[in-house]
């Protein structure tokens, strides 16, 4: 017992990162101690901006989903092949109310129109309103968002759809002109049309 | 007086004996009946290849004339057998092809293939006709071309999901003008462009082509001209399904489609755009099998092409056909027994732009009274969809459900899917196969040693809490021949207590668990019909006893250790400098 007390600083860790005591001897783990499994779920709303970027930041678990690798690549083949490079473009989506983020790859969709029928498809919503570049998306209860390197809040739909899309293929993820985007709701939303 | 039936009779009756179940039942009869079943078995299968030597199997059965072989392990497909392992093709060829000069059919899966393989086979076996590789690697177009240039009566060549060197389209080129015989030709897991001119030729002269799958690099223009030179196929492969067409084009590949009246099973389909859809509504009615699971297209348009096809009876797809898709499927594809849903995105748990649920396959379940075999990748699930799922197909044979996040519990009730699973494994009587996930106790694996009598394969991850649970599992399920886990917290005990159960099933594979230096030693030197590999790219001299190992692969075999492990693999036999430590394991 004292030789494995010793080399436990050593020795190979095995299970996933963030679970500990995994292989005591004689040692049962009981799915409610161990508190690390907790972790991986959904907690409280206002923890969610942490949850999602540990989840995030997650290691990758090697042969995890038990995906054949053959059947990986030619998914990847085929984001590389449409979208000029290897992990498309994704950036977080949140809707104001709704209990956790999305993701979305935004190299997949031709322009604005397109990606707003995902996104009222994803989050169950209408936009409603005409964007007009006078008012915004008048007379709608939604109106989506990106925020852009500055960290403000933009309205989707003023920039040309390729102008957004170029600024995102030269600087890449983080650097990305539209690192992440989200729907405003009710009076939030109304205040745009009215303070122009 | 001699009541002994004479060998011509009894080779005659045997003649009719197709099972090889029942002809190993012969066999145990009398020596002489031995000497006949052996020398009259056509059929040889060999599912672990180290479970006997490829000498031996050519020495029993002379005549035969079609031998299946799997190599690696099934974690093997997801990277957990590291590369170099095993598997190899070579030695079975040359001894088939040393005391076996009938055989013209060969199925390998998992092994290592090289082109000197190939050419060993194109070389040695003279009325060769079926070659069939999947999940195999190791040789190049080279090998194809050796293949193709040979063997004159070649019926079936095919490549399922092969990593293969490529070194150009050329290989088919090489089929000769005089080969007419072709019946099943499959190179969709290739990269490079063929020759149109010489696959179009191949095609016209092949009049029994029943099925063809073509590799991406087949233009949707070309599958046009192909489809009109073999309107009798049974199973297509399309290549790329996205170039764009003029409005002539269009018609006539729609034509071309119309024409098939004898098509049974379409994949291939990929980067299909949504306008090209429609293409395949004419063949819809007809189709038994679709598989859909390359195709990038969403939920509205998958729908479209479901609701056409009341006769399917496998469907693979994508979770892009989301919950709302599956609800169709239920309503259209009454004839349904098998459903495969495999996850859209990228490596990531959390890729994935769509949220698969529990909700599509209780539809399904609901739907669809002749589902038995199902594979499911989803976001969540809850111990109601499981009960209801059961409750509505006892029927189930095959259930691997994988929920992508590990340790994901019911979540409705955040209570582990112990129960889920209980209600499986109890009310589905004749399940086979079964692949768990989520959030899971010991008691989980209590209900399956319990109930799963008729389980032959099961894999795990990601579950359990102690050596209770193998042990429930070993000792319960009295039918099991395959059981591979991963990742959880146990190993010794059970297996030592259980080591006579080893050397009734298959194979035996764990990884990531808490199986001990020591155990595996103790393990090998009480059970010498077992291989019992341990697989750990770090050095095991310096190891102690205690030390868990990386990876465990156990097999029950008849030849003794192997001759060709790597270094990373670890025997007491191989590494008798190990040796066995008296140390007492609990």
């Amino acid at each position: 017992m004292d030789e494995f007390v010793n080399l436990k600083a050593t020795e190979l860790r095995l299970g996933l990162p963030g679970r500990d005591n995994v292989c005591e001897d004689g040692e049962r783990v009981s799915c409610n101690s161990n508190s690390n499994k907790r972790a991986l779920q959904v907690d409280a709303e206002n923890e969610l901006k942490t949850e999602t970027s540990l989840l995030e930041s997650k290691v990758q678990i090697v042969g995890w989903p038990p995906v054949r690798s053959y059947r990986k690549n030619n998914i990847q083949t085929k984001k590389n092949e449409s979208d000029h490079e290897s992990q498309g473009i994704y950036v977080k989506v949140s809707m104001d109310g709704a209990p956790y983020l999305r993701k979305i790859d935004l190299s997949c969709y031709k322009g604005y129109s397109d990606l707003l029928k995902a996104l009222e498809t994803m989050f169950k919503f209408s936009v409603g309103g005409e964007y007009s570049e006078r008012d915004g998306y008048k007379g709608s209860d939604f109106v989506p968002t990106y925020e852009d390197r500055d960290g403000d809040w933009m309205l989707i739909g003023d920039v040309p759809w390729d102008v957004l899309m170029g600024f995102c293929y030269l600087l890449q993820d983080v650097l990305c002109s539209c690192k992440r985007l989200r729907i405003m709701k009710g009076s939030e939303a109304k205040c745009l049309g009215s303070c122009v | 007086m001699d009541l002994r039936l004479p060998s011509k009779v009894l080779e005659h009756i045997l003649s009719f004996v197709d099972s090889n179940e029942d002809r190993n039942s012969v066999s145990l009869v009398c020596k002489s009946w031995f000497e006949t079943e052996r020398r009259t078995r056509k059929r040889v299968f060999v599912r672990n290849c180290y479970a006997v030597t490829p000498e031996a199997v050519a020495r029993r059965f002379p005549e035969t004339r079609s031998l299946t072989l799997k190599g690696k392990p099934h974690f093997a497909d997801y990277n957990l057998v590291p590369d170099g392992w095993g598997g190899y093709a070579w030695p079975w060829i040359e001894a088939m092809a040393a005391k076996c000069p009938s055989l013209d059919e060969l199925r390998l899966k998992r092994m290592v293939v090289t082109d000197e393989c190939l050419e060993k086979i194109a070389a040695s076996f003279k009325d060769f006709k079926v070659l069939v590789l999947t999940s195999c690697e190791g040789f190049s177009t080279d090998g194809l071309a050796a293949i193709a240039v040979a063997c004159s009566n070649l019926r079936e060549l095919e490549l399922r999901e092969c990593i293969v060197e490529d070194l150009g389209g050329d290989w088919l080129s090489y089929f000769p003008e005089t080969l007419t015989s072709l019946v099943s030709l499959d190179f969709s897991c290739l990269d490079s462009e063929v020759k149109l001119s010489d696959l179009e030729r191949l095609v016209s002269r092949s009049p029994n082509l029943k099925s063809l799958k073509l590799n991406r690099a087949v233009s949707l223009d070309a599958l046009g001209s192909l489809l009109r030179l073999a309107p009798q196929l049974v199973e297509l492969g399309t290549g790329s399904f996205s170039d764009k067409l003029d409005q002539e084009a269009v018609s006539k590949l729609s034509q071309a489609f119309s024409e098939m009246k004898e098509l049974k099973s379409l994949s291939g389909l990929w980067d299909v755009l949504p306008e090209y859809i429609p293409l395949l509504y004419s063949v819809c009615p007809g189709l038994t099998s679709l598989n859909l699971s390359y195709a990038t297209v969403q939920m509205p348009d998958l729908v479209e092409l479901l609701t056409r096809c009341s006769n399917l009876q496998k469907l693979w797809v994508m979770d892009l056909i989301e919950d709302k898709g599956l609800e169709v499927v239920a309503s259209s594809c009454k004839e349904l027994r098998e459903l495969r849903v495999f996850p859209s995105g990228a490596e990531g748990l959390n890729d994935t732009n769509v949220a698969m649920t529990e909700q599509g396959l209780v539809s399904v379940s609901e739907g669809c009274p002749n589902l038995e075999s199902v594979l499911y990748f989803c976001v969540q699930f809850t111990n109601a969809a499981m009960v209801t799922i059961a409750r509505n197909r006892p029927n189930l044979t095959c259930f691997r459900l994988c929920v992508m996040e590990p340790f994901s519990p019911d979540h409705k009730t955040q209570q582990p899917l112990d129960e889920g699973f209980k209600a499986i494994v109890e009310r589905c009587k004749d399940l086979q196969r079964l692949s768990v996930s989520g959030l899971l106790t010991n008691k989980a694996f209590e209900y399956i040693g319990t109930h799963g009598k008729k389980l032959r394969m099961l894999s795990i991850a990601f579950a359990g809490d102690s050596d209770l649970m193998l042990h429930h599992l070993l000792s319960g399920c009295e039918s099991l021949n395959k059981l591979e886990i991963r990742d959880c917290p146990f190993g010794d005990t059970a297996l030592l207590e259980n080591a006579a159960k080893l050397e009734t099933m298959r194979s035996l594979w764990m990884s990531s668990c808490c199986v001990s230096f020591g155990a595996c030693k103790l393990l090998s030197q009480k059970m010498p019909k077992l291989n019992v590999e341990v697989i750990d790219e770090h050095p095991l001299e310096t190891r102690p006893d205690s030390s868990p190992v990386e990876r465990i692969y156990i097999y029950r075999t008849l030849a003794g250790p192997r001759l060709d492990m790597p270094e990373f693999v670890w025997t007491t036999q191989k590494n008798p400098e190990i040796g066995v430590s008296h140390l007492a394991i609990k």
